[in-house]
């Protein structure tokens, strides 16, 4: 059915997770299972693969909330300073303008692991404010260090945006009299909110993926989890399975969202 | 602001306008006078510089040279927020492109400029809106949405949200260019209405017919400058320059 024939209205099951994608990945996580199930077999009395997914999942889904804690904030927090960064990149002081692009394309253009090592130790683990020490755990240096790669594509996305906003709608807010602000604000703004819907949910669908580099910094999420189950187990038959369910989660949390804003996208075109 | 003119003192009065995009000379030393009640057409071929000329009636385009009063107010001279504001009352504008404000409502179009501008009562504001919207015969459109109307529909909000300043002077853009022919009608009928209240337009528009009708002086501009101007009976009937005759003769 082309695009064009669709009917308009929210994507069906069918469209979300399309049967190849999902036959093929339960073929890889089946016949994984059915291997190491048959090795098991042979060397005697020993768990199968299977039970000890099972019976690990409630960590590994702790672990996983972690990685969705960290995606919402850095999100959160990310969307915030972004604002600040996109919208000083139109300011119409030039020198303000000039520090924000800079600042922007410095976290742009900056592997997002080096910037999480970066504010990992830079951050100290603790601070005093007024006397009271306030301890900065591991998770929450992340989110900042997550969060700043974050804004900067989240800037992009604002800019981007601002700038697509035809030209008459400035002519004729400017023909009103509206100050800058207030065409900002009450003019351009608002339309830009849809146009900015689609970008900022993919980019979300990225940060999700990319909260894993925080096991690498020693944050408790899904594959810092794998690794203490692995060396709990010490079972080699376990790798290829316990990686795969853990992409299969990862897989089912982002791929509605990356159909999501494939719709938005069709529909706003 | 605030001091009546006299009578005899033209709206708007453009002297010896100079205008230049980079090394391309848009406006080559314009003058014209603007009077109460007048409806004024300018005219001529595409790129003769009259949108430019248009816009340095309401300030969007300021003139290298030359000087632009607006009633009140010397456009090059103005320094603060309030004159601006002042000026931007006086004289009100409808773009060819409508540029409605595609988030709100029609309604919300015609009083977000009197309510966050002029800063009125917003009962007040919202009441005026509506009859307005009347007069443009947008009745029941209120809480439609632009994207929502005809051409002629969205260009009808325009006059209305351009009317909701009060303006002593509204300029229009070739205002039915964007249009469907079916809808042209429709727009040139409210311009001609608001023509016969007496209320001052200054109109850029290639239909020859609605400036032969309603136009009170017609100027034909060429290469950024006035070839000639006069009432339309004189610029329709007799042109006097051979460039204008080539062009009507092109156009009707």
């Amino acid at each position: 059915m082309s695009d064009a024939t669709r009917p308009i209205g929210l994507p069906g099951i069918h469209r979300l997770f399309s049967p190849l994608v999902v036959l093929g990945l339960l073929g890889v996580f089946g016949a994984s299972t059915m291997a190491t199930l048959m090795a098991s077999a042979d060397s005697g009395p020993r768990a199968s693969t299977l039970w000890l997914l099972v019976k690990w999942t409630p960590l590994l889904f702790q672990g996983f909330l972690m990685n969705m804690l960290l995606s919402v904030s850095a999100m959160a927090l990310g969307t915030v300073i972004g604002a600040f960064w996109g919208l000083g990149q139109l300011s119409d002081i030039a020198p303000l303008r000039r520090v924000f692009w800079t600042v922007t394309q410095f976290f742009r253009n900056a592997p997002w692991l080096v910037i999480l090592f970066f504010v990992m130790f830079l951050v100290p683990f603790e601070v005093r404010i007024a006397g009271v020490t306030v301890p900065l755990p591991d998770w929450l240096k992340a989110i900042i260090g997550l969060s700043l790669p974050v804004a900067a594509n989240f800037a992009e996305i604002l800019r981007g945006a601002v700038q697509s906003i035809s030209s008459g709608q400035w002519e004729s807010a400017e023909s009103f009299a509206f100050s800058r602000r207030q065409a900002m604000w009450l003019i351009i703004l608002p339309q830009c909110l849809r146009r900015m819907l689609p970008p900022w949910m993919n980019l979300y669908a990225m940060l999700t993926m990319t909260t894993v580099l925080a096991s690498i910094v020693g944050v408790q999420e899904v594959m810092a989890t794998v690794a203490k189950v692995n060396g709990a187990e010490g079972r080699t038959d376990l790798l290829l399975p316990i990686y795969t369910y853990v992409l299969i989660w990862f897989f089912a949390y982002c791929y509605p969202i990356a159909r999501f804003t494939r719709w938005l996208e069709q529909r706003s075109a | 602001m605030g001091i009546p003119l006299p009578a005899a003192q033209p709206l708007i009065e453009l002297h010896d306008i100079h205008k230049s995009f980079g090394a391309h000379k848009v406006l080559a030393g314009i003058s014209m006078d603007v009077r109460q009640g007048e409806a004024v057409c300018l005219i001529g071929p595409s790129g003769s510089g009259k949108s430019t000329l248009l816009r340095c009636m309401n300030g969007l385009v300021l003139p290298d040279q030359g000087t632009v009063r607006i009633g009140p107010f010397d456009v090059g001279r103005i320094r603060h927020d309030r004159d601006k504001i002042a000026m931007r009352k006086y004289v009100s504008i409808v773009f060819q492109q409508y540029n409605l404000y595609p988030h709100k409502t029609v309604l919300q179009n015609v009083t977000l400029a009197p309510i966050h501008v002029l800063k009125q009562d917003r009962a007040e504001v919202e009441a005026r809106a509506h009859a307005l919207l009347a007069k443009v015969r947008l009745s029941g459109k209120e809480n439609s949405y632009p994207s929502q109307l005809s051409g002629g529909q969205q260009q009808r909000v325009a006059i209305a949200r351009a009317l909701a300043m009060r303006p002593n002077v509204i300029l229009f853009d070739e205002v039915t260019a964007a249009l469907d022919p079916e809808t042209v009608g429709e727009v040139l009928a409210t311009i001609r209405e608001l023509v016969e209240e007496g209320l001052t337009c200054i109109l850029v528009t290639h239909e020859m017919g609605f400036a032969r009708e309603v136009a009170h002086r017609v100027y034909f501009t060429d290469q950024g400058v006035i070839l000639e101007d006069g009432p339309p009976e004189q610029i329709f009937g007799a042109p006097r320059h051979e460039r204008t005759k080539a062009f009507l003769s092109q156009v009707l």
